[in-house]
């Protein structure tokens, strides 16, 4: 019998469920016998095709891809318009194309962030696909207006609407002039083709599109700036999907007596509370202070890969110092943050931001010895690897492959600046545009002790035995990481935390009895 | 235990007159349609009009085709390769996250928990993909050298561009021996999930069934397993009946399948089907081929497994029959032992569902015997038939929503306010806000099986676990109560 009773009252009986239940000797026949209609090929065989794709010489053949992809670490544009768009007080998505992307999009946010994330589709379909979908655009107008009272609708669109080529400009403009949305009814847009760039390049266009139209709008007004002592900084953390960064940025410049305007922040939308009552917009960036934001001393973007357009946009239009920066992980990426802020805002870095400096360099200390000479294999989003690598090798961890299927042309370039910028870099191989299938190969050819990525590693962290800590996007396998920063000193901390705390748990696992210690 | 009495139809039909009098006129003109009070006789002033576009920007939670061939038919296949045909998304979002369990390793001989596409690039779309799809199907000849086969499965992109994957599935079929099949499920044909369950079956059928056979002996009790995606473990839970009743199942479609398994279904002597909108096409056409039998049943909760066993057992002999009631017998101490333990802590509970496929009618059974009531239910994506079949099960005045959005699940869940949500993942988080307790219905929230004896103790013990949780008794702070400090 599968199952055993349970005396305590709040669990009537014990249930075993997927994870155990197929253990029984009436399954193990059941999967026997079922081999027979397969055709499966013998044992022996499927042993020796796995062992040989472990090797060289499939490593060999598996790089010489040319136009297969398998297992990418990278999604499409109008993801990361979504994510752009819900990082806005009041505002609706709504991306024009076919309606299954949005249940893609908005499944995907809410496995990651567990979390509703509203969106809406235009829902095109074959007539659609023949007579154009103004129709569809301004219906959506329409509906979402009456059903969902937005502030703000920000349109981006999928590879369908590309394809053909639709004019969201003149479909918005139609939707006005039918009246289903007033003439000032802010509508940003931008077109996110899903066969050009990745999800960060759909969140860069987007953003700089609601920027752009904020920055247009009626509320952009220097008069309306509230007069302050405090030095108002932009900050723009990019497609940062830790919502407990966007907290930690405004409580970093709160400390040092800055005044920050955070652009795009999904910290309260994609993290609000339980209280028995859903609201649909619980937060973002305050429309009327984005259409400030260009009034603002300067603005630091902290992912240079995925914000060069909005990077260029502001220097251009906005005229303001535009301080492009490596996302502040670890000790000396978050100095070169904290010194850049000082400097903008000519502001000192204050006594309590110091002490947290020494807490994480102490806790470094601490751990050092476990973590010192670890080899590590980094894959992710261009500007979170370079950022992560950098990490590592202030705590003596020896990057060996690292990793980034949607990497832009500048990666190799400056993934290569901080590798040889510490002794422990020069072991490291950088592998741009490559998939986790490609990782695969490196991870059993040039075996590693920690895997460091998304959710989407944890297939060749159980194949190779190699602990996965989980960084990055998605993790839909565990819980409330993005609920904590990773920037900043104290996020330096809980990167730490989960770094030597994973090595300590593999250690344990794998220790012999007698080295079973205590004290670590 | 006490429950709210059942609305009448008409206070049904003025709540749902309430809801959709917040719509813009023209989309209330298309909602009225969908959204009805129940009749349990089916009459025509109460019937749900179905599988019609939905409207924009109402926040649907239909998929698209894609999703209904790559997503639900063709993706459990485990020893083909599954490439999504196009840009990078659409297989990345979609990536094992429907838990259709399978044996065999990733990569070697099984295919199911990967994410292989062509990751189409502008230049693709220029000039064309073909030649990209060419050299994709002789890279995975080369690299995964145990797959049966190929199935192309199209995204949006490939329907507009004017490519002919049909050409280059032949040809490279016929270059490396191996069945490469063209499925064009683009993401904008039809208007959900459900025209990609049928483009699939289409492509079984033209590209598949028939074509194999022969590798074992046959008998009179082969039955084959139809429309079950082993989510969970499903299929399993449901073989291990069959098995016991004596029938030797031949083929699974598709959770945990084969190429080889599909290609010798036609050797079944009945076609038994779970998920009749995903698949009773090519039930239909395997009866008209090769005159196979096929028929539905439903594996969720005592009742309906036992009714079920039974309907099945008639197409059999005596022995069979024999076989059915000792298994039944069996399975009763089991059901009591669980029905004991979980009903009178779920008695009278009330149960909001909004799903695809068969389970917004087919878990109704599973409910009742925990003692708990649908109190409105609907469908992503069903047709006629399904309403049709679903109108019997339920009580006059029961809430019935053809595609529902978030807006009407909202509103109607704050009108029923039910103690349990099932829904899918986009749908869950609201519902924790609310307090309400969900259980996602699509993935088993990540239990499972749910199907079978085995399942019926997972289903139980899940829907416990939802509704007895002592979180939801923490939404209130204490100093938030009518607004006074306590």
């Amino acid at each position: 019998m599968t199952t055993t009773p349970e005396h305590a009252s709040a669990v009537p009986l014990r249930v075993l469920d997927h994870n155990d239940i197929f253990r029984d000797e009436v399954y193990e026949k059941q999967f026997e016998g079922k081999r027979e209609f397969e055709d499966a090929a013998p044992k022996e065989e499927v042993q020796r095709v796995l062992d040989w794709t472990r090797g060289w010489e499939y490593r060999e053949k598996n790089f010489a891809r040319e136009g297969l992809t398998v297992n990418p670490a990278k999604a499409c544009q109008p993801l990361g318009a979504v994510l752009a768009a819900l990082g806005f007080e009041g505002t609706m998505p709504l991306v024009h194309g076919s309606q299954g992307c949005v249940a893609y999009f908005r499944s995907h946010f809410a496995r990651h962030f567990k979390e509703p994330v509203p969106a809406a589709s235009t829902s095109m379909t074959e007539d659609a696909a023949v007579f154009g979908g103004i129709n569809n655009l301004v219906e959506a107008m329409e509906n979402i207006t009456a059903l969902y009272k937005p502030k703000h609708i920000a349109v981006s669109t999928t590879c369908m609407a590309e394809v053909i080529g639709e004019d969201l400009f003149a479909y918005i403009g139609a939707a006005r002039e039918q009246e289903v949305i007033s003439q000032d009814f802010p509508v940003s847009y931008a077109h996110t083709p899903s066969f050009v760039g990745s999800h960060i390049t759909g969140y860069d266009v987007m953003l700089k599109g609601i920027l752009e139209m904020l920055a247009k709008s009626p509320d952009a007004d220097a008069s309306k700036v509230e007069k302050s002592d405090k030095v108002r900084l932009n900050v723009i953390p990019g497609f940062d999907t830790y919502v407990g960064n966007h907290r930690e940025y405004r409580r970093i410049l709160e400390l040092m007596g800055v005044d920050p305007l955070i652009l795009g922040d999904h910290s309260s939308s994609l993290d609000s509370p339980a209280d028995g009552e859903y609201f649909l917009y619980p937060g973002g960036t305050p429309l009327a202070e984005g259409a400030l934001a260009k009034f603002s001393r300067a603005s630091l973007l902290l992912q240079e890969s995925t914000l060069r357009r909005t990077a260029e946009y502001i220097q251009k239009d906005w005229k303001q110092d535009t301080i492009v920066l490596e996302t502040p992980l670890g000790v000396k990426g978050t100095d070169a943050f904290l010194t850049a802020v000082a400097k903008v805002a000519e502001v000192e870095v204050p006594a309590e931001l110091t002490a947290e400096r020494g807490r994480l360099v102490d806790a470094i200390t601490d751990s050092h010895a476990y973590v010192h000479g670890k080899r590590v294999a980094i894959a992710g989003d261009p500007d979170l690897v370079i950022a992560l690598t950098r990490f590592v090798l202030e705590l003596g961890m020896i990057p060996v492959h690292v990793v980034s299927t949607n990497a832009d042309p500048t990666f190799k370039a400056r993934m290569e600046k901080v590798l040889s910028a510490s002794k422990f870099g020069a072991e490291a191989t950088v592998w741009p545009e490559k998939d986790l299938w490609h990782l695969r190969s490196l991870v059993f050819t040039e075996p590693v002790d920690v895997l460091i990525g998304s959710m989407q590693l944890k297939y060749i962290s159980r194949e190779a035995n190699v602990p996965l800590v989980r960084v990055g996007f998605p993790i839909f396998d565990r819980h409330h990481l993005h609920r904590f920063p990773i920037i900043g000193y104290t996020g330096g901390l809980h990167l730490l935390t989960q770094l030597v705390n994973t090595i300590l748990d593999e250690m344990d696992r794998n220790a012999p009895d007698h080295s079973f210690d205590a004290v670590r | 235990m006490t429950t709210t009495p059942a609305p009448t139809r008409a206070e049904t039909e003025a709540m749902i007159a309430e809801v959709l009098g917040q719509y813009p006129t023209k989309a209330a003109k298309f909602r009225t349609k969908h959204i009805k009070a129940n009749d349990p006789e089916g009459s025509k002033e109460c019937e749900v009009k179905s599988n019609i576009k939905s409207r924009p920007g109402v926040m649907t939670i239909r998929g698209c085709s894609y999703a209904g061939s790559k997503g639900v038919v063709w993706g459990p296949v485990k020893d083909l390769v599954t490439i999504s045909h196009g840009p990078v998304g659409c297989g990345q979002y979609s990536w094992a996250t429907r838990r259709n369990y399978a044996h065999g390793h990733l990569g070697v001989n099984n295919f199911t928990a990967m994410q292989i596409t062509t990751d189409f690039q502008e230049k693709d779309i220029v000039f064309g993909g073909d030649a990209k799809l060419e050299t994709v199907l002789d890279e995975i000849v080369e690299l995964f050298p145990l797959a049966k086969g190929v199935s192309i499965q199209s995204e949006c992109p490939i329907g507009l561009i004017g490519d002919d994957i049909e050409a280059v599935a032949k040809k490279s079929a016929k270059k490396h021996d191996i069945p490469v099949i063209p499925v064009r499920c683009e993401g904008f044909r039809g208007v959900s999930q459900s025209l990609g369950h049928h483009i699939a079956n289409d492509a079984v059928r033209d590209h598949v069934l028939g074509t194999g056979g022969g590798t074992f002996e046959q008998t009179d009790y082969d039955v084959a397993l139809i429309g079950d995606y082993n989510i969970g473990g499903d299929a399993w839970a449901s073989r291990r009946i069959l098995e016991e009743m004596g029938l030797r199942v031949i083929a699974q479609w598709s959770g945990d399948g084969t190429l080889n398994e599909m290609k010798s279904t036609h050797l079944s002597k009945l076609n038994l089907i779970h998920c009749y909108r995903s698949m009773n096409y090519i039930c239909t056409t395997m009866e008209e081929r090769f005159g196979t039998p096929w028929t539905e049943f439903n594996f969720f909760g005592p009742s309906k497994i036992i009714s079920s066993m039974r309907k099945i057992a008639e197409f059999f002999d005596d022995e069979i029959k024999a076989k059915t009631e000792a298994a039944i017998a069996r399975y009763q101490v089991r059901f009591d032992e669980i029905t004991k333990a979980f009903r009178p802590r779920l008695e009278g509970k009330r149960v909001m569902l909004a799903i695809g496929g068969l389970r917004p009618r087919h878990t109704i059974g599973a409910y009742e015997d925990l003692g708990m009531e649908v109190v409105g239910t609907g469908y992503e994506f069903a047709h006629k038939d399904d309403y049709t079949r679903t109108y019997s099960m339920l009580k006059e005045g029961t809430l019935l929503y053809d595609d529902p959005n978030s807006f009407e699940l909202e509103e109607f869940a704050k009108h029923l306010k039910p103690d349990l949500m099932g829904a899918g993942v986009k749908e869950k988080y609201v519902f924790h806000k609310m307090g309400i307790p969900f259980r996602q219905m699509h993935s088993w929230d990540y239990s499972g099986p749910y199907h079978g004896v085995d399942g019926f103790a997972v289903f139980a013990r899940d829907m416990d676990i939802a509704i007895n949780s002592p979180a939801w008794d923490l939404l209130e702070a204490p100093w938030s109560k009518a607004g006074e400090v306590a």
